[in-house]
C-alpha cells in the first residue's frame, strides 16, 4: 500500500455507484455505436435484412433471453440476500448467475458453429455469393453478438471475484458497494441483449 | 499500512513509503506522483512527435525529395499526429495538471479512486508503447494519418492493427481519468466550496470529463471495428462488402470533434486561472465563464460533420452542420471578451506564465476565426483539406493549448517541486515561441488559400517561398521550446526555494506548502470566499470616478 491508499479510509458509496453508473454509460455508449451502424445498414438494404434474419433460430434466442432474464434475477437476489446478512445464499445465488452465464455461452457457442457448419461466417464463399445486405447482416451479428458474449465473460470473472469477496468478509452485510457494482454491470450485460434479440431475432 | 512517517509532515517528492526507487512512484497511487509521472512520460512523447514535425518541415523545404521517401513522410505525418493528439495534447493537461490540481484546488486529500487513477496511467503507458512498437515490426509504421480513414486503412499493409489498439486503450485511459475527475468534484468538495465557488480550472476539467466520458466510447468501438474489418473482413466499413466509408467518417468525427474541446477547455480554463492572479482582479464573469465551458461541451458534440462538407450529405446536413459550428464560437467569444475584460483596469504584472496566456489568446482567436472561415460552406470547399486547416488547427491546438499548457508548466512549476525558474531564459524562449508559431504557421493559411493540399509529400515551385518561411519558423519555434525545456530543467535542480504562494494566487492550492505534503491539506479547509477575491487591490468606488 502506498502513501495515499493508507491514509484514505473514507467511504463513500453514493460516489462509488456513481462511478459505476458512469462507466455504465460508456459501456451502453460503445454498444451505442453499434446500434448506429446497424439502423444505418438496415434502413440501406431493409428487403436483405429481413431475409437475412429468417436465418436465425428464434427459439434459441429466446431461450437465451429467459435464461439472461432469471439470471438478472438472481444477482439482484444475492444482494437482498448480502444486506439481510445471508452470506452463503448470497454466494450460492451469485454462483447460480455465473451457471446462468454459462448456458447462455453455451447456447451462443452451439448456435455461431451451427451457421458456421453451413458456410455462413465472413468472407466464406457461402456469404459472398450473397447480396451486400445479407453480409452486411452476418458480419453485424457476429461482431455484436461477439462483443455481448465478451462482455457475459467479463461480467461472469466480476461475479467470481464478488463471491471470493463474500467468502474473504470483504463484502458483507454493512459494506456492500462492491457486490452493487457487479450486479449492475451484469444487469447491462442483460439490457443490451434485451435489444441485440429483437433487432436480430425478431425482426424477421 | 502504518509505514507513513508522519514526523514533520514531508512532502510528496521526498515521502517514504515502504516501496523503494522507481516503484515508489510507478505504483504510488498519490495523484500528485501521477501527475508528474503523466508529465514526464507525455513530454517523452511530445519532444518525439516535435522532432518528427521539425523533420518533416525540413522535408518540405524543396519541391521533390530534400531528405526523406515519400513513404517516410507518410509514416512521419501519421505518427506525429497520433503521439500529438492520443499521446501528448489529449492526457496533456487534464492527466498531468488536473491530475495534480483537483484535489488540491477543491480541497480534497486525492481523487475519488486513487487506484483507477494509476490505472489510467499504466493504460496510458501501455498504449504509448504499443504505438511505439508499431514502428519496429515487419511492415512498417501505420501510414494512413491519425485519422485512420477506411477504405485505406483496411487495404494498406503497414501495422495499422497496433497503432489502432494502441488509440483503443489511450481512450479507455482517458474515459477513465474522466469517470474519476467527474466523481472527484461531485463527492469531494471541501465543505463551503459550492459549484460556483469552484476555480475554473475546475469547471474546464470537469466540462471535459463529461466529454472524455460520452465521447471516447464511440471512436473506441469504431477503432475496434476497423480492427475486425482488417482481421476478419466483416465488411462493415469496406465498399466492396456493401459497407459505408462515409459512415466511419461519421462515427470517427462523433468522437474526435468532441475531442477537439477535451483538448482546448483545459487550456481555457488554464488562461481563467492565470490572468487574474497577474490582473490582480476578480475574473470578470466568472458565471459565464463556467457556463461557457459547459456550452462550449454541449454544443461541440454537435457540430462533428463539418469535417466532411465535401462527402456529399444533404444540402440540410450542411446546413444544420455549419450553424452549429457558427454557434459554439459564441461560448468561446465570450471567454476571449471576459478574458480581455479582466485585464482592462487590472494591476498588471508581467510574468512568465502571463505572456503565454498573452500569446495564447492572440493565437486563439486567429484559430477560432479561421475555424468560423472553415464553418462558412462556400469557404469551406474551396480549402478543404488544404494547408489552411492545417494552420487553423495549429494555431488552436499548439498556439492555444500548446501555449496553455507552457503558461501551467510555469505557473504551478514553483507549486509542483518547490522551485523557482529563471526568468530571463523563460521570457526569450516565450519570445522566440511565439516568434517562430506565427512564423510557421501563418504562411500555411496563404499556402492553403492558392490550394496547397495537406499531407502531400510535393508541392509546385510556385508555393516555395511560403514553404520556405514556415520551415524557418519551424526551427525558431525549436529553439524557443530546447530554451524552455532546458531552464525548467536546470531550475529542477539549481532554481531558488519557492515560496507557498510566489504569485499572490488566491485558490486553495497556494494555502499550502511547495511542494505539498503528501496529505495535501493537514486539515480540510473551509471555504468561506469565491476563488478570485482581490478585493483588496481593486480600485476603491471613490477614486473609479
Amino acid at each position: 500500500m502506498t502513501t495515499a491508499a493508507a491514509t484514505h479510509t473514507h467511504r463513500d458509496d453514493v460516489g462509488s455507484r456513481m462511478g459505476m453508473w458512469l462507466f455504465l454509460f460508456t459501456e451502453l455508449i460503445l454498444f451505442g455505436g453499434l446500434f448506429i451502424v446497424y439502423a444505418v445498414y438496415r434502413f440501406k438494404f431493409p428487403e436483405q435484412f429481413q431475409l437475412a434474419a429468417r436465418e436465425l433460430d428464434t427459439l434459441v434466442g429466446t431461450v437465451n433471453t429467459i435464461i439472461l432474464l432469471t439470471s438478472s434475477l438472481t444477482v439482484a437476489m444475492s444482494i437482498t440476500a448480502i444486506q439481510q446478512g445471508k452470506k452463503h445464499l448470497s454466494m450460492m445465488l451469485i454462483g447460480m448467475t455465473i451457471i446462468f452465464a454459462l448456458a447462455f455461452l453455451v447456447n451462443k457457442y452451439f448456435e455461431w458453429s451451427h451457421k458456421i457448419s453451413i458456410g455462413i461466417y465472413p468472407q466464406s464463399p457461402e456469404l459472398l455469393n450473397k447480396p451486400q445486405g445479407e453480409i452486411l447482416y452476418f458480419g453485424l451479428y457476429y461482431v455484436m453478438t461477439g462483443l455481448h458474449a465478451l462482455h457475459v465473460i467479463i461480467g461472469m470473472v466480476v461475479l467470481l471475484f464478488s463471491m471470493v469477496f463474500i467468502a474473504t468478509g470483504k463484502i458483507n452485510q454493512q459494506s456492500y458497494v462492491k457486490l452493487e457494482a457487479g450486479g449492475l454491470y451484469w444487469h447491462l450485460v442483460d439490457i443490451i441483449w434485451i435489444f441485440l434479440f429483437p433487432l436480430f431475432y425478431l425482426i424477421s | 499500512m502504518t509505514t507513513v512517517v508522519r514526523t514533520s509532515e514531508p512532502d510528496y517528492l521526498h515521502a517514504q513509503t515502504n516501496r523503494k526507487g522507481i516503484s515508489a512512484w510507478i505504483f504510488s497511487t498519490d495523484h500528485k506522483r501521477i501527475g508528474i509521472l503523466y508529465m514526464v512520460s507525455m513530454l517523452v512523447f511530445f519532444l518525439t512527435a516535435v522532432v518528427l514535425g521539425v523533420l518533416m518541415r525540413l522535408e518540405m523545404l524543396t519541391p521533390g525529395k530534400t531528405i526523406m521517401e515519400p513513404q517516410t513522410y507518410n509514416t512521419f505525418f501519421t505518427l506525429h499526429g497520433i503521439m500529438m493528439i492520443f499521446l501528448f495534447i489529449i492526457p496533456g493537461l487534464p492527466a498531468v495538471f488536473g491530475n495534480f490540481l483537483l484535489p488540491l484546488m477543491i480541497g480534497a486529500k486525492d481523487v475519488f479512486f486513487p487506484r483507477l487513477n494509476l490505472l489510467s496511467w499504466w493504460l496510458f503507458i501501455i498504449g504509448g508503447l504499443l504505438a511505439l512498437v508499431s514502428l519496429f515490426l515487419p511492415g512498417g509504421p501505420a501510414d494512413t494519418g491519425w485519422t485512420f480513414y477506411v477504405p485505406y486503412s483496411i487495404r494498406t499493409t503497414t501495422n495499422v492493427i497496433p497503432a489502432l489498439f494502441a488509440a483503443f486503450i489511450l481512450g479507455f485511459s482517458s474515459i477513465l481519468t474522466g469517470l474519476n475527475f467527474i466523481t472527484t468534484i461531485h463527492r469531494m468538495r471541501a465543505p463551503g466550496m459550492t459549484w460556483f465557488k469552484m476555480p475554473l480550472f475546475t469547471w474546464a476539467l470537469y466540462s471535459t470529463a463529461w466529454i472524455q466520458v460520452l465521447a471516447t466510447p464511440v471512436i473506441g468501438i469504431t477503432l475496434l471495428l476497423v480492427v475486425v474489418e482488417r482481421l476478419f473482413g466483416v465488411g462493415i466499413f469496406d465498399p466492396n462488402l456493401g459497407g459505408d466509408p462515409v459512415l466511419y467518417q461519421h462515427l470517427f468525427w462523433i468522437y474526435s470533434h468532441p475531442a477537439v474541446y477535451i483538448m482546448i477547455l483545459p487550456g481555457l480554463g488554464v488562461v481563467s486561472e492565470v490572468l487574474p492572479v497577474f490582473a490582480r482582479r476578480t475574473i470578470f464573469g466568472y458565471k459565464v465563464i463556467a457556463y461557457s465551458s459547459l456550452a462550449i461541451a454541449f454544443i461541440g458534440s454537435l457540430v462533428w460533420a463539418h469535417h466532411m462538407f465535401t462527402v456529399g450529405m444533404s444540402n440540410t446536413g450542411m446546413f444544420i452542420f455549419s450553424l452549429l459550428t457558427f454557434l459554439v464560437s459564441i461560448p468561446s467569444a465570450i471567454k476571449v471578451f471576459n478574458w480581455i475584460a479582466t485585464l482592462y483596469k487590472g494591476s498588471i504584472k508581467i510574468e512568465v506564465p502571463l505572456l503565454f496566456v498573452l500569446s495564447f489568446i492572440f493565437q486563439f482567436s486567429i484559430g477560432g476565426l479561421t475555424g468560423l472561415m472553415l464553418g462558412v460552406l462556400s469557404v469551406n470547399i474551396h480549402v478543404q483539406d488544404t494547408y489552411f486547416v492545417v494552420g487553423h488547427f495549429h494555431y488552436v491546438m499548439f498556439g492555444g493549448t500548446g501555449f496553455g499548457l507552457m503558461a501551467a508548466m510555469h505557473f504551478w512549476f514553483p507549486k509542483m517541486f518547490g522551485k523557482m525558474f529563471k526568468k530571463t531564459p523563460a521570457i526569450i524562449g516565450w519570445l522566440l515561441m511565439t516568434v517562430g508559431f506565427n512564423v510557421l504557421y501563418f504562411p500555411m493559411f496563404f499556402l492553403g488559400y492558392l490550394g496547397m493540399p495537406r499531407r502531400y509529400y510535393d508541392f509546385l515551385p510556385q508555393y516555395q517561398s511560403y514553404h520556405i518561411i514556415s520551415t524557418v519558423g519551424s526551427w525558431i519555434l525549436f529553439i524557443g521550446i530546447l530554451i524552455i525545456f532546458i531552464n525548467l530543467i536546470i531550475s529542477l535542480k539549481k532554481g531558488m526555494k519557492a515560496p507557498a504562494n510566489p504569485w499572490g494566487g488566491k485558490t486553495l492550492e497556494w494555502t499550502i506548502p511547495s511542494p505539498p505534503p503528501v496529505e495535501n491539506f493537514q486539515e480540510i479547509p473551509i471555504v468561506e470566499k469565491g476563488p478570485y477575491d482581490y478585493s483588496e487591490y481593486e480600485i476603491k468606488p471613490e477614486i473609479a470616478k
